[in-house]
């Protein structure tokens, strides 16, 4: 069978897998971004109790394995009258697993903003919170994109997984059409290729006009 | 199903999990021993002076660094028997974890080799060192410091990866909690005491590996030590 046989055959089958990990992509970044921003903030609050919690959560997030948390969502909530659907178990699993990465890299964003800005926020007698969502947060965006969007690269490839908790996605289809014609370079390479596209062509490009629109928005141009 | 803990399936199963953690370490320090390997060979290609090399050394890299280790997996696996080559998936294993992290260990040792200034190879040049000899004495003793705490969180990494492998098959703990779980219908415990062990081991070795990163940094002379 030559390879054109077999993606006119599969080729379809394959694109259907495809819109899933591409829906499992958006939905999980969107909740990965909420959460690192949330947690990212509440680890670097002066009280204990805030900082406790959201050191306590990046720690056991990043602590233990995407595939045992994913697991851990879809097989054992039910055991406690939680039983997510196989698509939600694995956005949140992937969510709040990037999250805990994220969070790091926006502790490590707010940092680096320039002590004068926070000084002179303090001096002009902004409130905290005024301070934090007028001066900080805007100011953190060109520092943190370029390590969010390796972050996000990441993600990409990480909901590869969501198919051993039978989410019907890309890499879910590639095994089936494997199991049924044991053409495995065809199906698993025709994967990886789709992959490489979305992330080479597609979700990278996206990143670095992100990178380049939040420079611009701060007055620092970028290349 | 109920939603209790049971203490005495927990202890029964324990042993079992453990050694099963004993094969998951094995896998995380034989992987990355291939990793270190292969990202040397990468970086290889990366500082070859011929341009072709470089390019074709650039698209194989990010080509593996943007697909999922778990295709990976799954290509090598089955796509090797097609071409008569049958290996074991422990092999087959070792050998896709070694290409996936290799790529990102080149990165981390391109860094780092990036990372010792500029005047240091101007000196050297100056005192009519060779390059072998600049390498060997003066570039890659600064060099090092700077690549420990990249290669001490792939080391992590890899560690955190090593679940994918039961997804062909080698039995390591995450497979044996799969098989104790699918055994005895009982998922709550396996899956739990795996993730506990997990923690118990990659968070020592994360706050050992910012340990060692603040040496580093305070040897270099970056940060003072009363900073600390």
């Amino acid at each position: 069978m030559s390879y054109f046989a077999f993606l006119s055959e599969h080729g379809p089958t394959l694109l259907l897998g495809t819109v899933t990990t591409v829906k499992v992509l958006i939905c999980a970044t969107i909740l990965y971004v909420i959460i690192s921003l949330i947690f990212g903030l509440m680890r670097l609050s002066k009280n204990p109790i805030i900082q406790g919690v959201a050191t306590g959560y990046i720690e056991f997030f990043r602590g233990t394995s995407l595939l045992v948390q994913l697991f851990w969502f879809y097989y054992v909530l039910p055991f406690f009258g939680l039983t997510l659907e196989a698509f939600t178990a694995g956005v949140v699993a992937i969510g709040m697993n990037f999250g805990a990465y994220g969070a790091e890299i926006v502790r490590g964003g707010v940092l680096a903003v320039p002590k004068g800005q926070w000084e002179g926020a303090f001096a002009l007698n902004f409130t905290p919170a005024k301070r934090m969502r007028k001066i900080i947060i805007p100011q953190i965006f060109p520092i943190i994109l370029p390590p969010a969007a390796n972050l996000t690269v990441e993600l990409l490839k990480a909901t590869a997984l969501v198919a051993l908790v039978t989410v019907v996605d890309l890499t879910f289809e590639a095994k089936q059409i494997n199991s049924i014609t044991w053409l495995s370079a065809q199906c698993f390479g025709t994967a990886l290729l789709i992959y490489y596209i979305i992330s080479r062509f597609f979700l990278v490009p996206f990143l670095r006009w992100l990178e380049v629109l939040a420079a611009r928005k701060v007055g620092k141009e970028k290349i | 199903m109920n939603a209790e803990w049971r203490w005495d399936f927990a202890i029964e199963i324990l042993p079992q999990m453990l050694w099963a953690t004993l094969n998951t370490i094995l896998a995380a320090g034989v992987g990355y021993a291939i990793a270190t390997i292969v990202g040397l060979l990468f970086l290889l290609g990366q500082r070859t002076p011929i341009k072709i090399v470089n390019m074709i050394n650039r698209e194989i890299v990010e080509f593996i660094r943007s697909t999922p280790l778990l295709i990976q997996l799954f290509f090598v696996y089955f796509v090797l028997p097609q071409f008569g080559i049958t290996l074991s998936a422990w092999v087959c294993g070792m050998i896709t974890i070694g290409l996936h992290f290799g790529t990102y260990l080149s990165e981390v040792y391109r860094g780092a080799l990036e990372g010792v200034p500029k005047t240091q190879w101007e000196a050297c040049r100056a005192l009519n060192f060779s390059t072998m000899y600049t390498y060997r004495k003066i570039v890659l003793p600064q060099a090092f410091p700077i690549a420990i705490p990249g290669m001490g969180n792939y080391l992590v990494g890899i560690f955190k990866d090593t679940p994918l492998l039961s997804t062909i098959g080698v039995a390591e703990l995450f497979h044996a909690a799969t098989a104790v779980g699918g055994y005895n219908y009982r998922y709550l415990e396996p899956y739990t005491i795996v993730g506990l062990i997990f923690l118990t081991l990659s968070i020592p070795a994360a706050i050992w590996i910012r340990k060692i990163e603040k040496n580093v940094n305070v040897a270099q002379g970056k940060i003072k030590k009363e900073q600390l």
